[in-house]
């Protein structure tokens, strides 16, 4: 298992690295001068060269590039000149109401999701299959976005019976806290719970099939006991594939969901600096939210390994 | 063999092909729910190409005594703040979505299918490729497309350049790991033992066999690109307004939502018409053309 885990990690490496240089580059690709862009168009060309310095945009760019790696190795993701503090501070800042929305929202996918795929799966070709199947599919097919500002058309504006928007942290209590997170978290976790539902299903009735279902029930088993116990544990990892793989989906999501709400978290922030041009600000929480979701997958092979011994004991 | 009998071989080949691409056709058809997807999707594209007579008046028009008017038989979708006819500008929206859509579609398509296929042939090649593709693919799709908006800044082709980079990796990926199965088929060694060059090995004989998981993965990218352009012009990172798209439009309701729900309502409507559309037909063509799933059906 150790050395499973070691390699997984160094397997990481060179993906960082790539993603380093892409989020340099990006952020890099702006045309015309940061400077000019920050400052204004009264600006003096005294104050653009100075900013120009400040900034380090006289160096050459694989200069710049290696002093931005090696702060970033540091944990230094520069200082936004807007918001007046360094970039980890903003990210710290708004990392608390997207940590809550996300797990929230997954958590909801996941206890939704799980149990319409078995459900679909074992009557397969009924009425059940088919009107959860469409419920998944109108799931995938509708923005989250769009879900959202429907529920607080719904919800707020025409029931009142929850806030149109805004955020409260937990220490406010936690009837408070899930009194304005449960309309976006829900919004955000029906794409999550669809995919989750249509990938359950099909995975579950490929395990089915198998001779050693047949043997289960043949033995007299309890049907749920087979289904819970010797089926589902093995469709498992593919559920779980689609679990880490769509996590990006649900950070997009949280985007354009805090946005909708009014939330506080970090997609608010990277919103806020794009229509600033706060680049760093943008280039700091882009690595970082890559960063995240690299390690999310590396958390989801590394439950494989756990669930499934033939992972961890393959060479 | 003489050239007669070559004809004859031919046109046998050709009538084989051309049944079984009835087969198909035929079993799409029969497949209610890309039936389906296919009628919305055609809908969609008709408002498209007809917008300029279908639309009641010109979508930037306004008339400030029509501020906010509820749907009526005027106004089949209702106005905006500025007295603007809102069924006009949703007609006029399809056309970017649709142009975004199949723009994205094209270009990822393309040079995914380069990229996976020069990947798949040449396994030093393929080395590098992967690994810049992973690195690009653990970006989350809305946040690098946002990045790029941010570089570029607000304008329709910067939305098409922005979502195809996201989707290039995903195509290279797919396609790669389909011909990497066609390059260990004992034809593609006899075509080399024969004397064929790669680029033809790689063009003639391997990307045709790549194409029904390239053409799934395809309907797919199209409905994303179409929900990832909406959400860049609700965030005011993607199509510039008084342009009107599905997204900016939504974004103006969601300010007077109290006031005006339908300026809400139906870009939504519009926007879940389009991905449902073709997420069917990604379904029924997965359905008709991936046999994995087919064997997953019974």
């Amino acid at each position: 298992m150790a050395k499973y885990l070691l390699m997984r990690i160094l397997s990481l490496l060179p993906v960082l690295a790539v993603v380093a240089v892409v989020d340099f580059i990006i952020i890099h690709l702006t045309p015309g001068d940061p400077a000019a862009v920050i400052l204004g168009s009264d600006a003096t060309d005294f104050d653009l060269a100075r900013l120009r310095e400040q900034l380090g945009l006289n160096l050459p760019i694989y200069v710049q590039f290696g002093r931005w790696l090696w702060g970033v190795l540091q944990g230094n993701l520069g200082w936004s000149i807007f918001m007046d503090m360094p970039v980890t501070t903003a990210i710290w800042q708004h990392l608390g109401p997207t940590v809550s929305l996300t797990v929230m929202a997954e958590a909801i996918a996941i206890v939704l999701a799980i149990p319409i795929g078995v459900m679909a799966a074992v009557n397969r070709g009924t009425w059940i299959d088919q009107s959860f199947m469409t419920l998944a599919l109108l799931g995938i097919s509708i923005p989250s976005f769009w879900i959202g500002l429907n529920f607080i058309l719904l919800f707020a504006v025409q029931l009142n019976w929850l806030p149109a928007a805004g955020y409260q942290p937990l220490s406010n209590g936690l009837l408070n806290h899930l009194k304005y997170l449960i309309m976006p978290a829900v919004s955000l976790g029906i794409m999550q719970g669809a995919l989750i539902a249509r990938m359950t299903r099909s995975s579950l009735l490929e395990v089915l099939n198998e001779n050693y279902i047949r043997t289960a029930e043949a033995k007299g088993l309890n049907r749920w006991i087979v289904i819970y116990k010797h089926a589902l544990r093995n469709a498992f990892i593919p559920i779980l594939t689609v679990i880490g793989l769509t996590f990006a989906v649900l950070i997009g999501g949280a985007v354009v969901t805090e946005t909708v709400f009014n939330i506080p978290g970090i997609g608010k922030l990277i919103v806020t600096s794009v229509l600033r041009r706060d680049y760093v600000v943008i280039q700091g929480t882009v690595l970082m939210t890559a960063a995240a979701y690299v390690l999310i997958n590396l958390l989801v092979d590394l439950t494989y390994a756990w669930i499934d011994p033939r992972v961890r004991l393959a060479k | 063999m003489d050239a007669a009998a070559i004809n004859v071989v031919k046109s046998k080949k050709s009538s084989l092909s051309s049944f079984r691409q009835n087969i198909i056709v035929r079993r799409f058809l029969s497949n209610r729910m890309a039936v389906t997807g296919c009628i919305l999707l055609s809908l969609i594209f008709l408002m498209a190409v007809l917008a300029p007579l279908l639309a009641s008046q010109p979508p930037l028009q306004m008339k400030v005594t029509d501020r906010l008017k509820a749907p009526s038989a005027e106004h089949w979708f209702g106005t905006d703040e500025f007295g603007r006819d809102v069924y006009s500008r949703v007609l006029y929206g399809s056309r970017i979505s649709m142009m975004v859509g199949l723009s994205v579609v094209v270009i990822s398509s393309g040079l995914g299918l380069i990229l996976g296929l020069y990947s798949a042939y040449y396994r030093r090649l393929d080395n590098l490729i992967m690994r810049v593709n992973d690195g690009l693919m653990a970006f989350p799709a809305i946040l690098l497309a946002i990045a790029i908006m941010a570089a570029l800044g607000p304008k329709i082709e910067n939305v098409i350049i922005s979502i195809s980079v996201v989707y290039i990796p995903t195509v290279a990926r797919t396609v790669r790991s389909a011909a990497i199965v066609v390059r260990e088929q004992t034809y593609i060694e006899a075509i080399r033992a024969l004397g064929g060059r790669s680029w033809r090995i790689i063009w003639f004989h391997i990307a045709p066999n790549c194409m029904s998981p390239l053409i799934i993965q395809a309907t797919f990218i199209f409905a994303y690109a179409v929900i990832i352009e909406a959400s860049l012009s609700f965030l005011g990172a993607g199509t510039p307004p008084p342009q009107p798209s599905w997204g900016n439009i939504l974004s103006d309701g969601r300010t007077l939502m109290k006031q005006a729900w339908w300026i809400m309502v139906f870009p939504g409507i519009a926007i879940v018409m389009t991905v449902l559309g073709l997420n069917l037909i990604g379904d029924g063509l997965r359905d008709l053309l991936d046999p994995h799933t087919n064997k997953a059906k019974g």
